[in-house]
């Protein structure tokens, strides 16, 4: 009998690897190996709904139980020896493959200046992380938040809603750079409108208190008073037990367009591990932390591990991604970059429903949705074709569809 | 095969519709509408969109 195929990483992308084996015909053995001891669950809830106490944790499995997988949960891998073709686990155990899949997903950065090690200050990636902190936050405390990004806002928006006094710290000098100019503009009224704290511009020196968090003093010499800090300062990938495999690593493992290494055709990545070329990519590769690439990725890479190499599909769906906050759905499908000029291509009169794009050389390469979903349908489609910026606000125009008529570019 | 959508947990992130247009869309007041009754040769693209929708909020019933 052939050796098991082997995802590692029992997370959202691996659950969608597994499932396109088993719906692609694969009958198999696959394994999964899991570092935490749960099944996989989908993460979004874990800043809003599970965070606020709406949602029960439970409600966030994503079914795995009821596929046919081996699940070997509780213990990380710890490397690959790909002469013997076996993975090994943190506990000295080899799982033997005929193929394998690198779902590890990342971690999110954590506090590593002063004050690191103090009770209530924490990151957010796990259920459990999501629980602690719900527990938390019904102690009423009053919250900084080290980073405005994706997480930062989110967790934000979820304990102001909860009526707690939330600061918002960050360097940069809007929040949700990652989304593009523009909208980060859009975002920081959002967040002021809804009584957060926002100091922008400035770095968190030191996080202080005697055996909790007392509070964070900033690059200026001012001080946040809080009990309960969350740092939200991005994710790296979980790549570092690859070390010594042999497989090429980058700012991700590295792939072709199939998700396959580029070191070994019998490995095969989704998920934010993966580093692919990608037709929107303007370095070589790209490399996505959310939701929908690791859903989709996981897919492509499950049914790409069934095939040999030459007949693998190629992944190039256009990224997309969404946060909520405060009830407001922004959406973002392409790859915009902080750096780029904004265009905003239609915007309803109140100026609380909008899209903006990014141009790339007159081609659309991002678009930023504020409550518009519909619309957002279309826009993706029109990053698919290469629409160029043009077409688009021609388009708009002649639709009576569209929120409003196209404004002119504003540079970044 | 019937495509089923719980519209308690849909929130209109257009997935489905990106998908398989043919099935799905979402209306003027940004809510999704479907065609329930769906040829058995779009099956592929219904599981992509079970799998692609964030809430999980899609179904197929044979």
């Amino acid at each position: 009998m052939a050796d098991p195929i082997v995802i590692v990483g029992a997370s959202l992308a691996g659950v969608r690897a597994a499932s396109a084996m088993r719906s692609g015909g694969h009958d198999g053995e696959i394994v999964a190996v899991g570092e935490e001891a749960r099944l996989p669950y989908t993460r979004p809830p874990l800043s809003k709904g599970v965070l606020k106490g709406v949602e029960e944790p439970e409600s966030t499995d994503l079914g795995g139980g009821g596929l046919e997988v081996t699940w070997r949960l509780g213990t990380p891998a710890s490397g690959l020896d790909r002469e013997r073709r076996h993975v090994v686990l943190a506990d000295g155990e080899r799982v033997p493959y005929s193929r394998v899949i690198v779902a590890t997903g990342s971690r999110p950065r954590s506090w590593a200046g002063t004050g690191a090690g103090l009770a209530g200050l924490h990151t957010l990636r796990t259920l459990d992380d999501a629980i602690t902190l719900r527990d938390e936050l019904r102690r009423e405390p009053r919250l900084v938040t080290i980073g405005a990004g994706f997480i930062g806002c989110e967790v934000a928006a979820t304990a102001r809603m909860l009526g707690l006094e939330v600061t918002m710290v960050d360097i940069a000098e809007r929040p949700l750079t990652a989304f593009g100019p523009g909208v980060g503009e859009w975002v920081e009224r959002l967040h002021r409108s809804h009584g957060v704290e926002l100091r922008l511009g400035v770095g968190v020196d030191a996080v202080e208190g005697a055996d909790r968090v007392e509070g964070v003093r900033l690059a200026d010499g001012t001080r946040v008073d809080a009990d309960l800090a969350i740092v939200a300062l991005g994710a790296v990938p979980v790549t570092e037990w690859l070390q010594d495999s042999g497989l090429e690593i980058g700012t991700g493992v590295l792939c072709d367009a199939t998700l396959t290494s580029v070191s070994d055709p019998d490995v095969l990545v989704a998920g934010d591990a993966a580093a692919w070329p990608h037709p929107l990519a303007r370095q070589n590769v790209i490399r996505v932390e959310h939701w929908t690439n690791a859903a989709e990725g996981g897919r492509i890479a499950g049914r790409n591990a069934l095939r040999e190499p030459s007949e693998r599909d190629r992944y190039e769906t256009v990224p997309t991604m969404w946060s909520d906050q405060f009830g407001i759905r922004i959406q973002v499908a392409g790859l915009p970059e902080p750096a780029d000029p904004t265009r905003v291509l239609e915007a309803h009169p109140d100026e609380d429903r909008l899209v903006a794009a990014c141009p790339d050389s007159g081609r659309i390469r991002a678009a930023v949705a504020i409550e518009a979903p519909r619309r957002m349908v279309w826009y993706r489609r029109q990053i698919e074709q290469g629409a160029s910026v043009d077409e688009i606000a021609a388009a708009v125009l002649a639709d009576e569809g569209a929120l409003g008529p196209p404004r002119e570019a504003v540079p970044s | 095969m019937k495509v089923l959508v719980d519209m308690n947990l849909c929130q209109s992130h257009g997935e489905c519709a990106a998908i398989a247009p043919e099935v799905f869309e979402l209306g003027d007041d940004d809510l999704l509408r479907w065609k329930e009754d769906v040829d058995e040769e779009l099956r592929d693209k219904m599981e992509q969109a079970v799998e692609a929708c964030p809430m999980m909020a899609i179904r197929i019933e044979d």
